[in-house]
């Protein structure tokens, strides 16, 4: 195994931003990758520059023009509630799917190979599937206009107020963090000024978002979309011409690099040391397909307002199943270059690119050493001339830009709706509040500015923030679960359980954190690695949530039925749907992407 | 007061297809024209002029689906 691609390079945060929230994989490493960079990736042309100030003025055009629209606080912060399931099920992954996310994952994949589309398919369908088909009439029944709404209703104020409180702070806080590391890249690819990067970014962002509320973020979600698909599919696609087709590719993994599975799902996770993750199957099944996926995709409103801002319930039953299908298919953008990326790219003297660790980068500046994370870009330069590039580097700054717009939309109506209304001014006129909405937009993107720079002049912190962000979305799954599908769960239960579940985590992360040994028994082996703490870390911590829960809960008074009616399975009678055709009916496509999930899997096993 | 009938974001995103679509195929042309191919891999293909022109005509199909009039 060539030295350059050993485990050197092995990154503590990358790993936790990638199991936090899929969006959050490109981390600190990069920071001190692009102090020392000292020549960039690419360099655009004049009509690189105009591709991406056409975009900026689209953005700026589409918020100018919704601006009319946002008059309401239901049509600030909900979009009017009148989102098409497509419409609602675009932006859900679009909210997701930031240009770290496209960067990081591709890095991932050309590390550890076709092992990083776990997180694309296991972890991400299911949790999917069940937020559109049997969590989404909870919450689009009970007309909650956030996740702290909701358990609002069922455990009342004070865990509402933890969860608002706790996710208004780290929503605001990773957004800051993803402004800095898009700066760097931003540093590293093209050279740009970090600040300019910021500013520039920050104020489109700012601008569409203030004048025109959720419907305007949504919408430009959709249009990044299909912008990051149309200036980041072109690479897989020339790349698997110019390695030969999918057989090429394999053929040249296994000559080029001899001993190392990079093309299997499945087959090395029998053992910890069996795969280069230190990864075991149960921890991918449990920790990352149930208690991290189903945290992330069915209780963090980032994602979770883009489909409670649907039409109808149907369509907000759909818009999940729709997004599946969209995500089962981002490997192909991610993944797939990541894997190209390990037989194609070549020095200048002909021999093959071994791309490294950040910490290897940092550790020997003008070597022109690249990392991981430079994937991407460096099969964007490989490929695309005069104005593709512009198209891939402006898909990479929309990728950034939606994030941060589900960032600022979302923390905007947690602010408004769950903190400061019940809080501090409660029977204010509909205008009030969505001017505060406003207000708390710009002050988001503001404080996000801020975060961004604390990270740039205090970067250790970043890993924290990330561990931080990941000590409650196990325990908030376990509280809403238990919630939704347990009538005797009761208003102190619910409290308890979220509030020692987040103790757990944040006391396994504490303890392996300064005694590196307890690994073996939070990950439940010697030869577990990051990845798998924080799965094993997130299993436990839901599972204590739930004991709590369920046992504080026998131990108190719980409310009648009539108070859970539209909040809980069993004392909620969901609205008949009108009868549709088997094509249009959410359980025909769910079923559908069921067999796509498990075809892809056996596929690549 | 009935409100105005929102453009959908179908026809922004023809808007946008097609100006991109016309950018890059205009460029792939000049390529195919002069023979001044940019530096990169698999030059010959010229990318620019078929996924230009694949960009121009999604554009042009979502901008006369979804144009506001309709």
């Amino acid at each position: 195994m060539p030295a350059a691609r050993s485990r050197i390079g092995h990154d503590r945060g990358k790993m936790l931003a990638m199991l936090i929230a899929p969006a959050f994989s490109l981390s600190l490493p990069t920071a001190t990758a692009a102090m020392v960079a000292t020549t960039s990736i690419a360099h655009l042309t004049g009509l690189d520059i105009a591709v991406i100030a056409v975009y900026f003025a689209m953005v700026i055009w589409i918020g100018y023009y919704l601006k009319n629209r946002a008059n309401t606080s239901e049509e600030f912060f909900m979009a009017g509630r009148e989102m098409t399931a497509w419409i609602a099920g675009l932006s859900f992954v679009s909210a997701n799917l930031g240009s770290l996310e496209l960067m990081g994952w591709a890095g991932s994949a050309y590390q550890y190979g076709i092992l990083a589309a776990h997180w694309y398919w296991i972890g991400a369908i299911p949790a999917m599937l069940f937020l559109g088909i049997v969590m989404m009439p909870f919450y689009y029944v009970s007309k909650t206009h956030s996740v702290p709404g909701y358990l609002k209703l069922r455990y009342g104020q004070g865990s509402s107020t933890v969860a608002a409180v706790s996710f208004a702070f780290m929503t605001i806080l990773m957004s800051g963090v993803n402004m800095f590391s898009m700066a760097l890249v931003m540093k590293v690819v093209l050279g740009w000024n970090i600040t300019f990067s910021i500013v520039v970014s920050s104020l489109a962002v700012a601008a569409y978002v203030a004048l025109g509320g959720l419907r305007s973020a949504i919408f430009n979600e959709v249009l990044q979309f299909v912008l990051i698909w149309g200036g980041a599919l072109l690479v897989p696609i020339l790349g698997m011409i110019d390695a030969g087709g999918w057989m090429g590719l394999k053929t040249r993994i296994l000559h080029d690099l001899p001993g190392q599975d990079y093309l299997h799902l499945w087959r090395g996770l029998g053992h910890f040391h069996d795969n280069p993750m230190g990864v075991h199957w149960t921890g991918i099944i449990f920790g990352l397909g149930f208690a991290i996926s189903f945290g992330y995709w069915t209780t963090d409103f980032l994602v979770v307002q883009r489909v409670l801002a649907a039409n109808s319930l149907r369509s907000a039953r759909m818009a999940p199943v729709i997004g599946s299908f969209f995500k089962m298919a981002v490997p192909f953008i991610v993944i797939l270059p990541g894997l190209l990326a390990l037989v194609v790219l070549h020095n200048p003297n002909g021999s093959l690119m071994h791309l490294v660790g950040e910490d290897v980068v940092s550790a020997h500046p003008g070597m022109g050493l690249h990392s991981y994370n430079e994937v991407l870009p460096l099969m964007l330069v490989r490929y695309c001339g005069p104005g593709l590039l512009g198209l891939g580097i402006t898909a990479l700054i929309a990728g950034f830009m939606s994030g941060m717009a589900g960032n600022v939309s979302a923390f905007a109506a947690v602010w408004t709706y769950d903190i400061y209304q019940p809080m501090l001014r409660k029977n204010e006129p509909d205008e009030h509040y969505v001017t505060i909405g406003r207000w708390a937009t710009v002050l988001g993107v503001v404080v996000s500015i801020g975060a961004a720079y604390l990270v740039m002049h205090a970067q250790g912190i970043m890993d924290y923030v990330q561990a931080l962000f990941s000590f409650f979305i196990a325990p908030l799954l376990g509280a809403i679960l238990m919630g939704m599908f347990w009538k005797r769960a009761t208003k102190s239960g619910g409290f308890w359980g979220l509030l020692v579940g987040t103790v757990t985590s944040v006391g396994l992360w504490a303890w392996v954190h300064f005694y590196p040994a307890a690994l073996r028994f939070v990950a439940l082996s010697p030869d577990a690695r990051d990845m798998a703490e924080n799965m094993y870390r997130a299993l436990w911590s839901l599972s204590i949530t739930v004991i709590v829960t369920l046992v504080v809960s026998l131990c108190t008074s719980a409310k009648p039925d009539s108070e859970l009616k539209g909040l809980v399975y069993g004392a909620t009678v969901l609205p008949k749907e009108d009868p549709v055709a088997f094509y249009k009916n959410e359980l025909f496509w769910a079923a559908i992407a069921v067999v796509v999930f498990v075809g892809l899997n056996v596929m690549f096993w | 007061m009935t409100r105005a009938r929102e453009i959908p974001i179908w026809f922004f995103i023809g808007v946008l297809l097609s100006v991109y679509g016309v950018m890059i195929l205009g460029y792939g042309l000049w390529e195919l024209a002069t023979g001044h191919l940019a530096n990169v891999v698999l030059a010959h293909l010229h990318a620019p002029v078929w996924w230009g022109a694949l960009m121009l005509v999604l554009g042009l199909f979502y901008l006369v689906k979804f144009r506001p009039d309709r």
